[in-house]
């Protein structure tokens, strides 16, 4: 129980963690200054989630783990995030898209996470979803300013959305620790998830006049702990100073 | 809304209100309605805030001031942050939207103007250095993640917009 409980969280914050991580590469080097400081607000918003939900992992496994050696010192196979989140920025179009499906994703989840009945879930929940429906409205502002902005804006946005479509339908797979939490009134069955996240992802494109792309092979893993190749960099980032320097503080 | 405070004891109150928010110096964290309950249990004062934004880095440094404004009074202090129910910027007091607008950030606005002034639909948001209606949204983040940064474009002075929260 205690042990699907802790897979199950981390199903849903290591998405938050590595996203967080990814956006915050962002900083210094973001397209504009608002931009680069609105992504890192997201960034921030997303680590003060995953903050939450690891303190409350802290508290259920007990011994000697924090939020810290949860987020820092777990091998590549223990992260539980999405393979979508973990893809890396390369231009603007890759980082803004990424951002506008995980959010759709991401605020349907916590809609239906809120009456999770574990109450620590519940209250996170209920704390991130009013920072996220404002992350959603920037992602979804940018990809109908650019869809429908100049043919260049339009190509490279709609590429974008090309390449990472393939990493969409992993969002709905269950795990094992998902299947046991939903049956315990816990967990959230993600697999319902699916048309509502598609019926607004495809809106928002239509109204953007991009195109949804067709496509019948799609990409998994990460929620089984089997990353791309981005995954290794990015946690060689995240992890060498804890790394590095074991237990130092700021 | 209510403020839903529990109930924070006469002489907590006092020390608390010498608190103020290290981002907005001019706001304390009462005026902010960050401070859920306080009092005394066994000679320790217990005392449970509720973070503005989740990742807000400045709940840290609020934990730590109120910390050391009871040391500095005799007392042990021990903080709890919850989070349910979630903040909003309807707990910020009148007298704390007072002090917003005299330090230069317009103060949060109903939800639903909120959403006009952010998607850039109306001119709603005031600017508070020479209170013109003559307002443009710059960008939906400002420099923390509370606020949104505006311009002005009678007086052409910038200014941050604390976002609302409901």
């Amino acid at each position: 129980m205690k042990d699907n409980l802790v897979q199950y969280i981390f199903g849903i914050a290591d998405n938050s963690l590595i996203l967080g991580q990814r956006i915050g590469e962002l900083c210094g080097h973001g397209p504009s200054l608002e931009t680069d400081i609105a992504m890192t607000n997201i960034s921030l918003d997303l680590l003060g989630q995953v903050r939450s939900y690891y303190q409350y992992v802290a508290k259920l496994v007990g011994n000697e783990a924090t939020e810290d050696t949860i987020a820092f010192l777990r091998k590549e196979r223990e992260y539980k995030n999405v393979l979508l989140v973990e893809q890396p920025n390369q231009d603007f179009a890759y980082s803004i898209s990424r951002q506008f499906l995980f959010d759709i994703f991401h605020l349907l989840l916590l809609e239906q996470l809120q009456n999770s009945s574990d109450d620590t879930i519940s209250a996170i929940a209920k704390k991130s979803i009013k920072e996220v429906s404002y992350h959603t409205r920037f992602s979804s502002d940018w990809i109908r300013r650019l869809g429908d902005g100049t043919e260049e804006s339009h190509n490279r946005i709609q590429e974008a959305i090309n390449h990472l479509w393939a990493f969409t339908d992993e969002l709905f797979h269950q795990t094992h620790a998902d299947i046991t939490m939903v049956a315990d009134g816990i967990g959230v069955d993600v697999t319902k998830l699916k048309d509502s996240f598609y019926k607004k992802v495809n809106a928002i494109l239509l109204e953007s006049t991009l195109n949804t792309p067709e496509l019948h092979y799609f990409q998994k893993g990460g929620k089984q702990g089997v990353h791309s190749e981005h995954m290794g960099y990015l946690l060689a980032d995240l992890q060498y100073m804890q790394r590095t320097y074991p237990n130092m503080n700021w | 809304m209510t403020q839903q405070i529990h109930h924070i004891d006469k002489q907590l109150y006092e020390i608390l209100e010498t608190v103020s928010d290290p981002e907005i110096p001019v706001l304390s964290i009462m005026e902010m309605g960050v401070v859920r309950s306080g009092k005394i249990v066994n000679g320790i004062v217990e005392i449970e805030i509720t973070p503005t934004y989740s990742g807000c880095p400045a709940m840290d440094v609020i934990a730590d001031d109120i910390k050391a404004a009871f040391k500095h009074k005799g007392y042990e202090a021990k903080i709890d942050l919850i989070l349910s129910p979630a903040w909003t910027t309807d707990w910020i007091t009148s007298k704390g939207r007072t002090a917003l607008e005299k330090y230069g950030i317009a103060s949060p606005l109903s939800a639903e103007s909120d959403k006009e002034a952010l998607l850039g639909n109306k001119k709603v948001v005031k600017c508070p250095q020479c209170g013109s209606f003559n307002t443009k949204l710059v960008s939906q983040f400002g420099s923390t993640a509370c606020k949104a940064f505006f311009k002005c474009e009678d007086c052409l002075e910038p200014f941050d917009y604390f976002k609302c929260l409901k």
